[in-house]
């Protein structure tokens, strides 16, 4: 009788889980919808067929964020030569962007790319970083917080667009030197960035990223032939606030044509759901194989207990 | 330390008691019962011991210069390859290899095969020494080693996938401990703590076992934060926690082999007849369990291929290379094992052994850093970083010694235990 009534019970208790799980678990699905960025996030358009390469955005940022002078002074173009593991330039400590000229067949004159942190809605350095280091603001920009940074350089191997650049040089406080937004100078009190205020041709617009959206497509639909029909950052690694727009294929000025239309987090999903199926199975499934397997000796052991009893 | 045990009948130390009837000091046990005259002695007479001091006589000033010009100072600091040697080798290398402790805790404990007891201290320490030293490791590649526990409890970022590996590591760490509490507890007379942790051994091996599953996959999964700077023949978003956890089995178990059989040439005056007569049948045991886990391991490769489609690349230069990897790392000692344990043959499952070891380093170092950025350039670590890598590995060569001398690992203890 009392055996019957447990297991009643014990499987009214399991439906009543089950229900459970499943209610909880369609709630969960649901909270799960890729972010889509914040409502008010700001962004800019860098249009490619405006700039001239004359390496002022780089200028300001270097004297916005206090970096280090470089050895070559701004308005020193051989940079555009320099080449390193058959690279061009790139983001590091003391550069938060960089311009890159690219000499595409296809038109007559050089196209020249600023390049710097893109903002992403849902940034892989964030979602990657063990200590919380980095935060999106609901202006957009993607912060770090060196206060709380071990120096793991995940964000690093993270980063979809190779921006994130660590102090290499400093033994007692390394850490990671990339582009805010100008978040706690500027952007935090509605002025666009240093860069985009440099600019002398209008390449960098820079507004409500909903709002920058309006003003590529319209660019695109009013001057036919002028620009490829791809907005490069409105659906790449999940968008981005940061967009471009440009007259040749994207791959052509150096930016990674084969980057997903959704976060990057989306590829780490698979592993992250089957954690809570090992913490709450493997006790279980484990100690089940222990009885199973080691039930032959213990079944002799109490035969043998029982003959000497006997 | 043959010559003097065959000299002195009192060594090697097997009981708390001397054959005169007093005690043995824990001084005189980690002395191993020697004056320091003759341990002196002892040590300068291995070559092994010189070849360790030549390593550390040039690693330990590197290590000095990381820690006072910065990591920039020892190796390329290069932000297009931010893990270089030190995860590549130390931290994603290293833990596979030490998955010893949990798959022959799981093998004697679970499982309840006891034939497999006399190696099982072995595994255990094995994997103790192993986690401990990837931690190391990690000490020295990480920008700021002395905030090791921010991501712990300072400033947890609990859904980032390396928030696991960190307090999984930790945990399991803390478990290791645990579970050679008992090899401690008798050499160092403390039977209390030997008792309360036999007590609790089949908790402990199944913690170990959901630590492990996790945080083996986990190193795997944190390259699913680079999908395309992965070359695709080593990614898989499905599937690479799965490579991962599967391949630290037959690593886990290989290591066994490997450091058991350096155990049976060096270190026989350590061993006891129990483990030296029973380990040629338990390495054909173990090398068996290495051909399962390896058919499991490629079934599994083949399966996350023909899932991603990745078929047209094996026909590229990258494709020859992963073959190269397949065949040489996978294929045959799989084929090795199956043919030696199938024969009896001792030997060649220690080869196979020693072969699959490489060939885990071989993959993670291929994952983390020869497959990584295949787009843009190879990355060859500086001689520097080569040097302090090889200088940690010989540390953990001298405490893993240094505790196999002592510990009852190799040999059973005599007195009250």
């Amino acid at each position: 009788m009392n055996t019957q009534l447990s297991r009643r019970s014990f499987i009214r208790g399991g439906l009543a889980g089950t229900v459970a799980a499943a209610v909880l678990k369609d709630k969960k699905a649901s909270a799960a919808h890729n972010f889509e960025g914040y409502p008010d996030a700001m962004g800019v358009v860098v249009d490619l067929t405006r700039c001239v390469g004359c390496r002022s955005c780089e200028a300001a940022c270097n004297k916005e964020q206090r970096l280090p002078e470089p050895a070559e002074p701004f308005d020193d173009f051989s940079v555009f030569d320099y080449m390193e593991h058959g690279q061009k330039r790139r983001t590091d400590e003391a550069h938060y962007t960089v311009v890159n000229r690219y000499d595409v067949p296809a038109i007559d004159h050089p196209l020249f790319r600023k390049i710097q942190c893109f903002h992403c809605n849902e940034p892989t350095c964030l979602t990657s970083c063990f200590v919380n280091a980095y935060t999106k603001t609901p202006e957009g920009a993607v912060i770090y917080n060196p206060k709380v940074c071990v120096g793991c350089r995940t964000c690093l191997v993270a980063c979809p667009f190779y921006i994130p650049t660590f102090k290499y040089s400093s033994a007692f406080s390394p850490r990671v030197m990339k582009c805010i937004f100008c978040y706690d100078t500027r952007l935090k009190k509605g002025k666009p960035p240093a860069c985009v205020e440099a600019c002398p041709q209008e390449a960098l617009t820079f507004g409500k990223r909903t709002d920058m959206l309006r003003v590529a497509r319209q660019r695109i639909r009013e001057t036919p032939g002028k620009y490829i029909d791809h907005i490069y950052g409105e659906h790449e690694a999940g968008g981005t606030s940061w967009m471009y727009l440009s007259p040749v294929p994207f791959g052509e000025v150096g930016l990674d044509t084969d980057l997903p239309n959704e976060p990057i987090l989306n590829y780490v999903k698979g592993f992250l759901s089957f954690v809570p199926v090992v913490l709450t199975l493997w006790p279980a499934l484990f100690a089940g194989f222990h009885l199973l397997a080691t039930r032959k000796n213990r079944v002799e052991q109490s035969h043998n207990d029982a003959n000497r009893e006997g | 330390m043959e010559k003097l045990t065959v000299d002195n009948r009192s060594i090697p130390i097997v009981d708390h008691f001397k054959p005169d009837g007093t005690r043995w000091t824990l001084r005189e046990k980690l002395w191993l019962g020697l004056t320091p005259r003759q341990y002196r002695q002892q040590f300068f007479r291995n070559w092994v011991n010189w070849l360790m001091i030549g390593i550390f006589a040039v690693g330990i000033p590197l290590i000095l210069q990381r820690y006072i010009f910065g990591l920039g100072s020892i190796t390329h600091g290069s932000n297009d390859y931010p893990w270089g040697l030190f995860l590549g080798f130390g931290l994603f290398s290293m833990v596979p290899l030490s998955a010893s402790g949990f798959v022959l805790g799981t093998t004697v404990d679970i499982f309840g095969r006891k034939d497999f007891a006399p190696v099982e201290r072995l595994a255990l320490l094995n994997g103790l020494l192993g986690y401990f030293f990837a931690v190391v490791y990690l000490l020295v590649d990480l920008g700021l080693p002395w905030r090791l526990p921010y991501p712990l409890f300072i400033s947890p970022g609990p859904a980032a996938v390396l928030f696991l590996v960190g307090w999984h590591v930790a945990l399991y760490l803390s478990v290791q401990i645990v579970e050679m509490i008992p090899a401690f507890g008798e050499w160092s007379g403390w039977l209390r703590g030997k008792r309360w942790a036999r007590s609790i051994t089949l908790g402990l091996t199944i913690a170990a076992i959901m630590l492990s599953t996790l945080h083996q996959g986990a190193l795997g999964a944190l390259f699913t934060y680079a999908p395309g700077k992965v070359h695709p023949l080593w990614y898989s978003s499905e599937f690479q926690w799965i490579h991962f956890l599967c391949s630290s089995i037959f690593a886990g178990l290989s290591m066994v082999i490997v450091s058991s059989t350096l155990c049976k040439w060096t270190l026989k005056w350590r061993a006891d007849e129990r483990f030296l007569k029973s380990l040629d049948t338990l390495t054909i045991g173990l090398g068996k369990g290495c051909a399962f886990a390896l058919i499991t391991y490629l079934a599994v490769k083949i399966v996350s291929l023909a899932q991603d489609q990745e078929w047209s690349y094996l026909l590229t230069g990258w494709g020859q290379y992963y073959l190269l990897e397949m065949g040489v790392g996978v294929l045959l000692p799989m084929w090795l094992f199956a043919v030696a344990v199938r024969n009896r043959w001792v030997g060649l499952v220690r080869f196979a052994a020693f072969l699959s070891v490489l060939s885990v380093i071989w993959n993670r170092i291929n994952t983390s850093m020869i497959a990584f950025n295949w787009k843009l350039y190879q990355e060859i670590p500086s001689w520097q970083e080569v040097w302090v890598s090889i200088t940690l590995f010989a540390l953990y060569f001298l405490v893993y010694r240094f505790i196999l001398y002592r510990l009852p690992v190799l040999y059973e203890w005599k007195g009250e235990k």
